[in-house]
């Protein structure tokens, strides 16, 4: 795990000069280590966190659960990661309890969920059954809370 | 001083008594605009949620009276199970622990349950505020151990020795140190603590930062041999929790002076704040994650801001605990309240000088860095800016530098 790695994990929106600042790197150094961490599969990517609850598209989020039937070898594998190509896949997961895989889905309307759900995904052969739940509303997206009253910072020019 | 005049009512102990310099300072930031402040004696961090969640469930509850004296018998089991854990010292909660209004009021309480009057306190010099006031309104005399940075500001058994004098009762030790970050140094408190004993001093240890050690182990005073007897322990949820606002902290000591110190509270507060005491119990059980995510922020700021000091070329020992650095500034010639407020005026960054923490502290101010990347960077460019600036300014420069050894 690299210095960088740990900086990013704690959550501050920095940009590069800021990081080289702050660990005193050079920003040649942070672009090498953040490469690194690429190439390693650790940093994934950069996605910018949108509020869920509002924007000019119509947002629909769709939570699916899925039960398939496991293949010898490969267990749930392969159906995971065929299910997971889709564009309108935003996340997949291997769950456990009463279902196998959480699958998110992001469309522009209702309609392009179902038709996702009814005839790409259920269609699948080794999917025995899907759930679909739609999200109403977000309070709190990849860490950052949504519309509740912001924390004040009022602390005083200068304390003891 | 004339009939009207209000004054003839003010006793003369309090008449007397200096206002914090940190005072006159926050009003000369507060007057300005667009300040980046680095002289904020607490954490930038809001109290972790858990906590807050706890002290609204408690009001749910309709928890709002009055609790014990001394405070919650919980509390007091996870205070002593805390101190025994991380210090080693043994107290019993039902008679060994006290919780106060902030480890301010523990030190007022403390001092008021030993000191009569003209009984002589040592203390370290530079340290926080409120020390040497609350020793003179205790009717005590406060006598300063000069700590420095030769010495990464520790207090050194050979200054104690050196500033002890007949009549002496108590002495006040606060490691880590604000505003120097000091930290304790073992050997040397083991030989205070031989001094102590060959002198029959009562010693009374704030160890308020003592979580926010970054390297190496912080010693209590109290868990060396012989010395449980004769210290007041204090310690509180302020600064690692990141709870100053609440006013919550403790004193744990000997049944006798817990029994005093109580007597004083009693009479004055009655009991910390019910919902601070739940809040702080809640810390206690399940905080040990918050506060160490919150240590791992100030020591990467600490370790950027010690890195910037050097390279404008200000002398800034590295300190080991707490969120201050203390800069000298002698280099500049300039006294440490002519650097803070040229600081302020020229490129609006606050830093307090070090004279607000004790006669010690002139040639140095305090850096709290204990405030947002964003700002700490920027403030570090402008004190870049500030010094340069000075040295451009040349050759009186060295003038100053000699007057300043003059009037020291």
């Amino acid at each position: 795990m690299n210095e960088v790695f740990k900086l990013l994990a704690e959550g501050e929106r920095l940009n590069e000069s800021q990081m080289a600042e702050i660990l005193g790197l050079s920003e040649k150094d942070v672009d090498a280590q953040l490469a690194a961490l690429q190439e390693e599969g650790l940093l994934l990517g950069w996605i910018p966190v949108l509020n869920p609850s509002t924007g000019s598209d119509n947002i629909v989020r769709g939570v699916i659960e899925v039960k398939v039937t496991p293949e010898r070898g490969g267990g749930f594998n392969r159906l995971a990661q065929r299910i997971a190509r889709f564009d309108e896949v935003e996340s997949c997961y291997l769950m456990s309890g009463a279902y196998d895989l959480l699958v998110v889905v992001k469309q522009s309307s209702l309609h392009k969920v179902a038709s996702f759900v009814s005839e790409r995904l259920s269609t699948i052969e080794g999917i025995v059954s899907t759930a679909t739940h739609f999200m109403l509303r977000a309070y709190k997206e990849q860490g950052y809370l949504i519309e509740q009253v912001e924390e004040e910072k009022d602390r005083l020019d200068v304390t003891p | 001083m004339s009939q009207e005049d209000p004054n003839r009512f003010i006793a003369d102990h309090v008449i007397g008594l200096p206002r914090s310099g940190i005072r006159d300072f926050f009003e000369l930031v507060s007057a300005m605009k667009d300040v980046i402040s680095l002289g904020i004696g607490e954490p930038d961090f809001t109290t972790p949620w858990h906590i807050r969640e706890a002290a609204i469930y408690s009001l749910e509850k309709g928890r709002t009276h009055y609790t014990s004296n001394l405070g919650t018998i919980e509390l007091r089991r996870e205070i002593c199970r805390y101190v025994d854990e991380q210090f080693g010292i043994g107290y019993d909660p039902k008679s060994e622990t006290i919780v106060t209004v902030g480890v301010s009021e523990a030190m007022d309480i403390a001092l008021r349950a030993i000191i009569n009057p003209g009984d002589k306190v040592l203390y370290q010099d530079p340290c926080f505020v409120s020390y040497h006031p609350t020793v003179t309104l205790a009717h005590g005399i406060g006598i300063a151990i000069k700590t420095e940075a030769a010495s990464a500001f520790t207090i050194k058994a050979d200054a104690v020795k050196e500033a002890w004098e007949p009549g002496c009762k108590a002495l006040i030790i606060n490691l880590p140190c604000n505003p120097t970050g000091g930290v304790a140094e073992k050997a040397e408190l083991e030989e205070i603590a031989r001094f102590a004993i060959e002198k029959d001093l009562i010693v009374i240890s704030d160890e308020i930062y003592a979580e926010l050690t970054y390297e190496g182990e912080h010693v209590s005073i109290a868990s060396l041999p012989g010395m449980r007897e004769r210290t007041i322990f204090l310690h509180g949820w302020s600064k690692a929790w990141a709870m100053t606002g609440w006013r919550i902290g403790y004193a744990c000591a000997p049944a006798e002076l817990t029994e005093a110190m109580m007597k004083v509270h009693q009479y004055s507060m009655m009991c910390a704040s019910i919902i601070a005491q739940d809040a702080a119990l809640e810390a206690m059980k399940n905080g040990a994650d918050a506060v160490q995510k919150m240590k791992v922020q100030y020591k990467r700021r600490r370790d950027l801001v010690i890195r910037r000091f050097h390279e404008i070329g200000l002398v800034c020992h590295k300190p080991q605990a707490t969120f201050y650095a203390f800069p000298n500034i002698e280099s500049t010639g300039l006294t440490s309240t002519e650097f803070a407020t040229r600081l302020l005026e020229e490129e609006k960054v606050a830093m307090v000088p070090g004279t607000a923490f004790g006669k010690y502290g002139e040639g140095f101010v305090r850096c709290s860095f204990a405030t947002g990347y964003d700002d700490l960077i920027e403030a570090c460019n402008r004190i870049e800016r500030f010094v340069k600036s000075l040295d451009a300014s040349g050759s009186k420069f060295s003038e100053n530098a000699e007057v300043t050894r003059l009037s020291n």
